[in-house]
């Protein structure tokens, strides 16, 4: 057995360092689930109500996401868009866009499922009653659809928090860049790790507490 | 055929035995990976369905803890942290041990799932019969559990797959970083990334076939 002493005092210095990184991933997460609802949203309506032509690209889209490494397409898209004459983007709105498109995919699919699992007798209701066809959906469709995946919902934000943790092979200073740095900088390597982990876990629980509150608030059945 | 200097093809190939070599590792990781976290998690589950509560605690805590934390985080501490013990590792089986400890949680839970969806009838019926507890897990439960295990078993494959890019972080040269080693050079950025990106499509697109393969194979109901 080796002695290690722990020495705190490193990751109490620096826990201004740690809190941005929270605060920055949790940011990271949150946009890109945004932008992943709207991608997820369009691309679901695409698959479902599109003609082959709109629904065909949308499949192949979702497929190459879902079955590529992300950490792939965060480089792709990192070093691979300025090839194609797009310099605007700095590191952390390329990390965004990628996961954002990430996002997009999987909630193509979550929303894909949902929308099929609306019962066919509220769109059947809806007609009967004279509404038109984006009323049903506003008022009719989408609601019970967003309902119904709220829980799936809040697990791709999950895991979308977990991924932003990729974000530091690009050198996005959130927690698992902080913790890289700690650990190289200071050789506090437990201390480090441990703090991530433990961040990161009670992140998770805390997201996960939260969102069951809110699936509860929302469920159908009350 | 004549391969002209400085095309992708031409660097594709110059280039062939350094690409080969990081598919190799791909695979053997994702393989030694899969079966670590197959075995492991096939124990846990049976624990955390039918162990005794302390134990099962435990089990859960460790289930808990893993899906909680990103595996590269967990990758990095295990690469950091086993150092610390004098345990000389190479990356390349610190990142296995990580990535098997992290896919063991999942196939545990899902294993739970699964045998937890088995009537409790089926166990009742068994034990009516005089069956030990090893020969109600074999002939009754397993063979049911199987059939709902199938599908996440083959989706954590695919996550296994997809994560051992993240070995490429603690500097294991598989796929992902043998293609960067090949861009470093000749700047062919968009060409090596998409070919990388097809080959991980072809790969895990054959996982799933694989596993509806194997779907089929246990899906029909045998009495």
């Amino acid at each position: 057995m080796i002695q290690y002493y722990f020495d705190w005092g490193v990751i109490w210095r620096s826990w201004d360092k740690f809190a941005a990184a929270l605060g920055l991933g949790l940011t990271l997460a949150v946009v890109s689930l945004a932008i992943g609802t709207v991608i997820g949203l369009a691309g679901a309506m695409a698959r479902v109500y599109g003609s082959r032509w709109v629904a065909w690209p949308v499949w192949l889209y979702v497929e190459f996401i879902r079955n590529v490494p992300l950490l792939l397409l965060v480089f792709f898209i990192y070093f691979g868009l300025p090839e194609f004459g797009i310099y605007f983007l700095d590191k952390t709105q390329s990390f965004v866009l990628t996961l954002s498109l990430y996002a997009g995919a999987y909630m193509t699919e979550v929303f894909r499922g949902g929308l099929a699992s609306v019962p066919r007798q509220y769109m059947e209701a809806a007609k009967a009653i004279g509404m038109r066809p984006w009323q049903r959906q506003r008022y009719v469709v989408l609601p019970v659809m967003f309902r119904i995946t709220l829980p799936a919902v809040s697990n791709n934000l999950i895991s979308l928090f977990k991924d932003t943790s990729l974000a530091a092979a690009i050198a996005i200073p959130e927690l698992t860049f902080v913790a890289r740095q700690i650990n190289a900088n200071t050789f506090r390597v437990m201390e480090a790790w441990l703090t991530a982990s433990a961040l990161y876990l009670v992140t998770c629980y805390v997201i996960a507490m939260l969102l069951r509150l809110v699936e509860r608030r929302y469920a159908s059945i009350r | 055929m004549e391969l002209e200097p400085g095309t992708f093809l031409f660097d594709a190939w110059t280039a062939r035995y350094a690409l080969l070599n990081g598919l190799r590792v791909t695979i053997t990781s994702s393989v030694f990976s899969i079966v670590l976290a197959s075995l492991a998690g096939l124990i846990l589950g049976i624990v955390l369905s039918y162990a005794w509560w302390p134990l099962r605690l435990l089990v859960r805590l460790y289930v808990d803890v893993m899906r909680g934390i990103p595996v590269l985080v967990l990758i990095l501490f295990t690469y950091y942290g086993l150092a610390l013990f004098r345990i000389n590792v190479p990356p390349y089986w610190a990142g296995v041990i990580a990535l098997a400890a992290f896919a063991t949680a999942h196939v545990a839970e899902n294993l739970r799932g699964a045998v937890q969806s088995v009537p409790a009838g089926q166990m009742e019926a068994a034990k009516a019969i005089g069956l030990t507890f090893p020969k109600r897990l074999w002939y009754v439960i397993v063979p049911q559990a199987i059939r709902r295990m199938l599908p996440p078993w083959v989706n954590t494959c695919l996550e296994i797959v997809k994560g051992t890019t993240l070995l490429s972080v603690i500097g294991v040269v598989e796929l992902l970083l043998a293609n960067q080693q090949v861009i470093a050079r000749n700047y062919m950025v968009v060409e090596f990334y998409l070919m990388s990106a097809v080959i991980y499509l072809v790969l895990n697109f054959s996982i799933a076939q694989l596993g509806a393969l194997l779907e089929r194979r246990f899906s029909y109901i045998r009495y």
